[in-house]
Formats: C-alpha cells, sequence, structure tokens
C-alpha cells in the first residue's frame, strides 16, 4: 500500500514536471503601468494585442493612471514602490527620470543579459544606450523617440505675412515686431511646462551641444556668461508670446498657430500627431516644422522606455513584454499610432504606408544630427533638479533678472548632485 | 433597618458602574487603538522624518537626523522663496475667504429670515455647491476664468467688448512687504491686540488684567524699538512677497461654494432667537438696523465662531480646489498643500515634504486648539 503510494507519488511529480516544460513561455498576470490613456492609448493596445496572440496564457493588467507627462501616474508609483507593491513593468522616460530615480535607489534589476541576447547594442544609437545605462549596466528598453527641439508654423500664413523661417533666435526677435504690428502673436505658448520646454530650445541654441552637455555633466557652471545671456534673450523671447498663456494647454498653443492667430510654436513632436491625427492636416502643406532656431543639427531627444523592477511578480512575462517592446516589430506597431519614431534601428521607418511625412524627416534627422537629451522631459536632470528648476523658473519670471535666475539654477544644481 | 437595605443597593451601583466603564473602556478601545496608529502614530511619523535628510525611493535609504535644518531651509534658504510666498498667500487666501464667506452667508440667512415665499427652494439652491466636490467646482471655475471665453465674453452677449481680466493667469503682485521686516510686522500686530484687549480690560474694570496685558504690549514694544525684531535672522537678502492677484478667481470660487454652508449655519442660529427678544427690542423703539446691530448679531457670535472654525481649517488646508483651477505649477496660485505634494512626490524630498506638512498642521492647530479647548471646558463647567 505504501509502496503504491509512493508510486503515485513520483508518478504524479513526474507528470508536474513535465507539463511545466511542455509549456512554453511565461503564464499569470502581468501588469503594465503607464500614463498612456486618451490619444496615445491605442498605441498601447496594439502593442498588449500583438502580446496577447504571442503568449495566449498571460493576462495582461493595462493600468493607466490619467494625467499629462505622467505627474499624478509618477506619484502613484512612487507609493506603490515604497510599499513594496511594484507593478511588474512601468513606463518612465530614459535617462535621468530612470537613472537618478530609480536605479541609483535599486530598485531596477539590470538588463544586459536581455540586450545580449537579442543583439539590441547594434540595433539602437549609441547616444541613446549611454542614456539607459551607468558603469553596472542597462536598466530599461526604449519604445519610442520624440524630438524636443521642433518649430511648427503653417507655410501660407508665413507666405502671407512675408515672414520666412527664423534660422537664430536673433532673426525671430527681428521680425517679431513687425508680427505684432500685424496683430498677430509671433509665439504660442501654452501652460507652464510648455514654458519650460522653449527654454530648453532657447538654451540649446546658445550653448550649442557640446554646452548643453556640459551643463549636465556638472563641468559648466550655470552663472557662465553664456548661460546668463540665455535667460536674457530668453526673456525677450517670452515678450513676443501671448499673455493668455498659463491658461492654455500645448493643444490650445498648437491652435493658435493652425488658426492664424500665432506665427510660431515650439513643441515636442507630439504636436504632429496632434495635427495629422485630431486635426487632420496634411505634413508639409498643412503645418511646417524646422528644428527651432538655432539648432539645426542637433536632436534633442526623449524616450519613453519600460523596465523590471526588483521584485516583479510575473519576471518571465515581463521579459517576454521587453523583449517585444524593443523588437522593430514592436516597434513598428506602436510607433505610427504613437506619433513616434521608432527607437529601433532595425525598424521599417522609410515605409511610407507605416510612418507619415514628418515622422520619415524626423527619423532621416535622428540618423544623421548630433543627439543631446531634454531637460523637461526626463533625461538630462534628475527628478529633484527638475521639480526645483520650476523654482528656478518662478524666480525668473516675476523678477526678470537674468542673474538671478542663473545662480539660483547654479544653487539647484549643486543640491541636485547634478554631475555629482 | 435603613442600613441593611443601603448597603446593597451601594455594591450593587458600584458593581453596574464599574461594568459599564469596564464596558466603555472595551467599546472605546478598537478605535482608541486605530487613532492612536494612524492619526497620532504617523503625525509622528511625518514629524520625525521632517527632522531628517529623506530623500530618493532606496528600500533602506540612508537617513540622518538633521534636527530642525528642513524648517530652517524653508523660511531662510533662498530657494524655498516658493514655500514662503505660499504661506503669504494662505494668509491672503484665508482672509479674504473668511470675510466672503461670512458676508455672504449673513447676508443671504438675513434675506431668508424674511419669511420669503419658497424659502426652502432657496435655501436648497444656496446650499447646493457645498454638495459638489472641489474638484467639479475647480473645473468649472477654470472655464469660467479662461482670459477667451466663460465670464470674460459675457459682455459680448449685449453687443459690448469682451473683458480683458487675465484671472488666474495674472501676475501682479500688489500689498508687497519685504519679508525681513516680518518679525516687526508680527511684533506691531500683537502690541495692537494687546492693547485693544487692555482696553476692554479697562472698560470692564479688571485692573490687574489691565496691568498685565499692557505691560506686556509696553515690553514688546520696546524690544521692537530697541532693534530686537531687526535682529531675527530670516532671508539674507531682501525678499519682497505679496498678494497674488491671480487669487481673486481662487478666493471668489471658494466663496461660492462654501457661503451657502454658512448660511446654513446663521439661519439656524438666527432660528435659535426668541422671537419675544425682537419684539421687545421693538417695543422699546429699536429700528430694525439697531434690532440687527444690538440683539442678533451679538447672539450669533457663537455660529462666527464656529463658522470661522470649520471655513479656517479648509482654506489653511485647500489643495484640490486649486489643482483642479490652476494646476500644480501655476506659481501664482500656490499653496503649501500643493508644494508639498511636488517636493514629496514629483521631487522625491520626503523630508522636506514633511515638514511642509508639519507646518500646515501647526497652521490648522493654531486655530482649532483653542476653540477645542475652550468648548470643552465650557462644557466641562456646565
Amino acid at each position: 500500500m505504501k509502496r503504491l503510494l509512493s508510486l503515485v507519488l513520483v508518478l504524479g511529480m513526474l507528470l508536474g514536471l513535465t507539463s511545466l516544460a511542455l509549456a512554453q513561455g511565461p503564464s499569470g498576470e502581468l501588469e503594465i503601468f503607464s500614463w498612456w490613456a486618451g490619444d496615445e492609448g491605442p498605441a498601447l493596445e496594439a502593442l498588449i494585442n500583438r502580446y496577447q496572440e504571442l503568449y495566449p496564457d498571460v493576462e495582461v493588467v493595462n493600468a493607466t493612471v490619467t494625467g499629462g507627462s505622467g505627474v499624478n501616474a509618477k506619484a502613484v508609483l512612487k507609493t506603490r514602490m515604497l510599499g513594496g507593491d511594484p507593478p511588474d513593468t512601468f513606463q518612465v522616460h530614459a535617462g535621468q527620470e530612470l537613472i537618478g530615480t530609480w536605479v541609483i535607489a535599486d530598485r531596477m534589476e539590470d538588463l544586459t543579459f536581455l540586450y545580449d541576447e537579442e543583439g539590441w547594442w547594434d540595433q539602437f544609437p549609441q547616444g541613446l544606450l549611454d542614456l539607459l545605462s551607468t558603469e553596472d549596466g542597462i536598466w530599461s528598453v526604449p519604445v519610442n523617440i520624440h524630438r524636443s527641439n521642433v518649430m511648427w508654423y503653417v507655410p501660407a500664413n508665413l507666405e502671407e505675412w512675408g515672414v520666412d523661417v527664423p534660422q537664430t533666435w536673433d532673426d525671430f526677435l527681428a521680425v517679431c515686431p513687425t508680427l505684432q504690428e500685424a496683430g498677430v502673436v509671433p509665439l504660442a505658448l501654452g501652460e507652464n511646462w510648455t514654458v519650460n520646454h522653449l527654454w530648453e530650445s532657447v538654451a540649446l541654441a546658445g550653448l550649442g551641444p557640446d554646452g548643453w552637455n556640459a551643463l549636465w555633466a556638472g563641468e559648466k557652471s550655470w552663472t557662465d556668461d553664456d548661460v546668463v545671456a540665455v535667460w536674457e534673450t530668453f526673456g525677450q523671447i517670452l515678450d513676443c508670446t501671448n499673455e493668455d498663456a498659463p491658461s492654455l494647454s500645448w493643444q490650445q498653443a498648437v491652435d493658435m498657430v493652425v488658426n492664424g492667430e500665432a506665427a510660431f510654436n515650439v513643441m515636442g513632436d507630439w504636436a504632429a500627431g496632434y495635427m495629422t491625427t485630431t486635426l487632420g492636416l496634411e505634413p508639409g502643406e498643412g503645418f511646417g516644422w524646422a528644428p527651432s532656431p538655432g539648432t539645426d543639427g542637433v536632436f534633442m531627444m526623449l524616450s519613453d522606455s519600460f523596465g523590471l523592477p526588483v521584485g516583479a511578480p510575473n519576471r518571465d512575462a515581463t521579459i517576454a513584454w521587453l523583449r517585444l517592446l524593443g523588437s522593430a516589430e514592436g516597434q513598428d506597431l506602436f510607433n505610427p499610432l504613437k506619433g513616434s519614431i521608432p527607437a529601433n534601428l532595425n525598424s521599417d521607418v522609410t515605409n511610407p504606408d507605416l510612418y507619415n511625412a514628418y515622422s520619415r524627416s524626423a527619423a532621416e534627422d535622428w540618423a544623421s544630427n548630433t543627439i543631446v537629451g531634454s531637460l523637461v522631459h526626463g533625461a538630462v536632470a534628475n527628478e529633484r533638479f527638475m521639480n526645483d528648476f520650476a523654482t528656478v523658473m518662478e524666480i525668473f519670471l516675476s523678477s526678470r533678472d537674468a542673474v538671478a535666475a542663473s545662480n539660483a539654477a547654479q544653487a539647484v544644481a549643486v543640491q541636485a548632485g547634478i554631475g555629482g | 433597618m435603613g442600613v441593611m437595605t443601603q448597603s446593597p443597593t451601594l455594591f450593587a451601583r458600584l458593581r453596574r458602574l464599574n461594568r459599564d466603564r469596564v464596558a466603555a473602556f472595551l467599546m472605546l478601545l478598537p478605535s482608541v487603538i486605530l487613532l492612536a496608529i494612524f492619526v497620532y502614530g504617523f503625525i509622528g511619523q511625518t514629524f520625525y522624518s521632517s527632522l531628517t535628510d529623506w530623500s530618493g525611493l532606496a528600500e533602506n535609504p540612508v537617513v540622518n537626523f538633521v534636527g530642525f535644518e528642513n524648517y530652517n531651509q524653508l523660511f531662510t534658504d533662498l530657494l524655498n522663496v516658493r514655500f514662503r510666498q505660499d504661506l503669504v498667500n494662505t494668509f491672503f487666501f484665508t482672509l479674504f475667504f473668511l470675510v466672503g464667506c461670512l458676508g455672504m452667508g449673513l447676508l443671504l440667512a438675513v434675506l431668508l429670515d424674511q419669511n420669503v415665499k419658497g424659502e426652502s427652494i432657496f435655501r436648497t439652491i444656496f446650499l447646493f455647491p457645498m454638495a459638489l466636490s472641489f474638484i467639479v467646482t475647480g473645473t468649472i471655475w477654470r472655464w469660467l476664468f479662461n482670459p477667451r471665453g466663460g465670464i470674460n465674453v459675457l459682455p459680448t452677449v449685449i453687443g459690448l467688448e469682451p473683458l480683458q481680466i487675465p484671472w488666474i493667469t495674472d501676475r501682479t503682485q500688489i500689498w508687497q512687504f519685504n519679508w525681513q521686516d516680518l518679525p516687526k510686522i508680527i511684533a506691531i500686530v500683537i502690541v495692537v491686540t494687546l492693547v485693544w484687549l487692555a482696553y476692554r480690560y479697562w472698560r470692564q474694570a479688571r485692573r490687574r488684567a489691565m496691568l498685565y496685558t499692557g505691560g506686556a504690549a509696553v515690553l514688546i514694544l520696546l524690544w521692537v524699538l530697541l532693534g530686537g525684531a531687526d535682529a531675527v535672522q530670516t532671508t539674507p537678502i531682501p525678499e519682497t512677497h505679496g498678494f497674488n492677484v491671480a487669487f481673486v478667481g481662487i478666493i471668489i470660487a471658494a466663496t461660492w461654494q462654501l457661503s451657502g454652508y454658512t448660511m446654513a449655519m446663521y439661519l439656524a442660529g438666527l432660528r435659535g432667537i426668541p422671537h419675544e427678544l425682537r419684539e421687545a427690542a421693538r417695543v422699546d423703539g429699536a429700528s430694525e438696523l439697531q434690532v440687527y446691530r444690538y440683539i442678533i448679531l451679538p447672539l450669533l457670535r457663537p455660529i462666527t465662531l464656529s463658522a470661522v472654525i470649520v471655513l479656517g481649517h479648509i482654506s489653511l488646508k485647500i489643495f484640490d480646489l486649486i489643482f483642479a483651477m490652476a494646476g500644480a505649477d501655476n506659481a501664482t496660485t500656490d499653496v503649501p498643500g500643493i508644494l508639498m505634494y511636488l517636493t514629496a512626490f514629483r521631487g522625491n524630498q520626503f523630508a522636506k515634504g514633511a515638514a511642509i506638512a508639519i507646518v500646515m498642521l501647526v497652521m490648522v492647530a493654531v486655530v482649532i486648539v483653542p476653540y477645542l479647548y475652550t468648548t470643552l471646558r465650557s462644557e466641562h463647567e456646565l
């Protein structure tokens, strides 16, 4: 009797083992945490649908917390991580928002093995890999690329007003009075973060890519003359913007250009997605674009990425998700719907059926330009600096004192350990 | 015989009292424990966090005890200028919000007290805004105060030019003062209050109380005149703060939402005043205005006090209304609650966020503790 029982037990164990070996691929639940709801939802959905086809045993939980650029999602995520309840994977901007917040807190798993297995070291540009890496490893998989330093306009309107696209901010300041006399707002601006967004384009023009990078490496002081000059130029540019800016969303600022109330707008290239998809304009005819003044040949990038938190409940399913995310196939599913360009160099970005005229031109620049990271969108500075930079901007806006703003920014940089 | 019957009942009563007490204690115990942990325990933990340099999201963060350094920075460090402006914002917001709500509430209550027809309908209408969440009102008023829509385009309905009021996007600041003068300003306000109190005591012929308050006033005045207030360390360089005009929109929205509630409180108070008192005053030849001035308003004073406490603690902690109306980054309409949220959950500086939270707690406590103290004491005396 006893022998029979043990035989049954052994048989059962063997069966269990074989069934484990047979069930290839992951199962269980996979919770994907992001702030992609609304307009950006379909792109994520497309990826999730493909994932479900590949791994039908996994039940995907699409956990989104709404709020522009993840204001609320990040707060929820932090509460969950501090409480020891990490999601399986979460959206995070590539760069210091990932490194400065999560990697230095030892909350992420090194993904070197995944990059090795998939051969991704050659499939992503070096500048992007650098943003995702520290000395100890590489920490997330990028899914898309957006460009921050783009100036938008309507070609027909510019012709009517007799204005050329400015090559430098001096050019812009020269045409500013002409446009104002014609009753046109020279540069449309929106709520607070879009002011910071404009600032980073102005700063990139004033400092050049080397100066910009030196600033974030801690090799250049904020009190240097050329940084102070950036603030001064920025103040002059603000005088050419609309007074009701704080009450407008970035879309409403773009609307001002489209409606002919304003001549230009500096915004990231999600504006192209908004104008083509939501407003139904044809890239190149309904709207035109150029690198923001003084930044020709430089691509200020930001990228959304997903990582593998330490203690993720379903590690296997997450790794499978990251594999799909980083592959050329996954990126070609996601990016046409999101209006961004793929980070993976093997993807089919020249295909006009997938990518519109703007995206194709951006992809060309991506491959040929000098690449630098964005401040406002999490690439170059940690979250503490980003948060305190709002105070620096407020000091400048209320005093219009370039030196005071530079001093404050330098103090913040020291406190936040920039470059340290 | 009397002793025989009395002693068992006494024992029984004692035993019953004891059993009642034990039962009551057991009934209260769960909530006492829960309150101790989830309210006071966490207040204690927040206070402790505010004395450290905790920042970042590490699982086992290196946390050093730094004493009151975070508070020191909040009140003196150049980069925390936003926190100090937030305190000024809270002060002005609370002031105008209270005046607005009490004034509107009293006016509406007095009007409704005139035996108008359909009183209950008006009462419901006036009270209704209170039933909405601050997020809902914030969103609606955000639309109304949009510089290119809402209220500003109303005049175009009758063919006039649209208004050009910037509302919550306004950057002007009025009634500016230097933060370094603040110790002096506070000291003078205290002196004026003490002098006023001394005057009242003198009228009431309470000599000793008058001497104490008057003496304190003279001492503080001497301290200011001898330069004591100027010697208090504040910010290293002069720093102007003032009333941000952008707050006018917020004040209107908040007053709209809560003056109905104040009205309800006043109405209850008015209904509690016996008719005989008014009649007697009228018989004595008081005009309607005098009836209100000398009979009704003094009798409503406890209601005003309660309303000030309830509204005051709302305005000191306000977050959601402004978050919905102006967003988190509109610095001209910033308050400590929003700054705390951003500092802790966006900037990852948890210790500094905790310090801001404790400052807010102290502000509310300053309003509420004296109130609780006096009400509890008067109940005890009853």
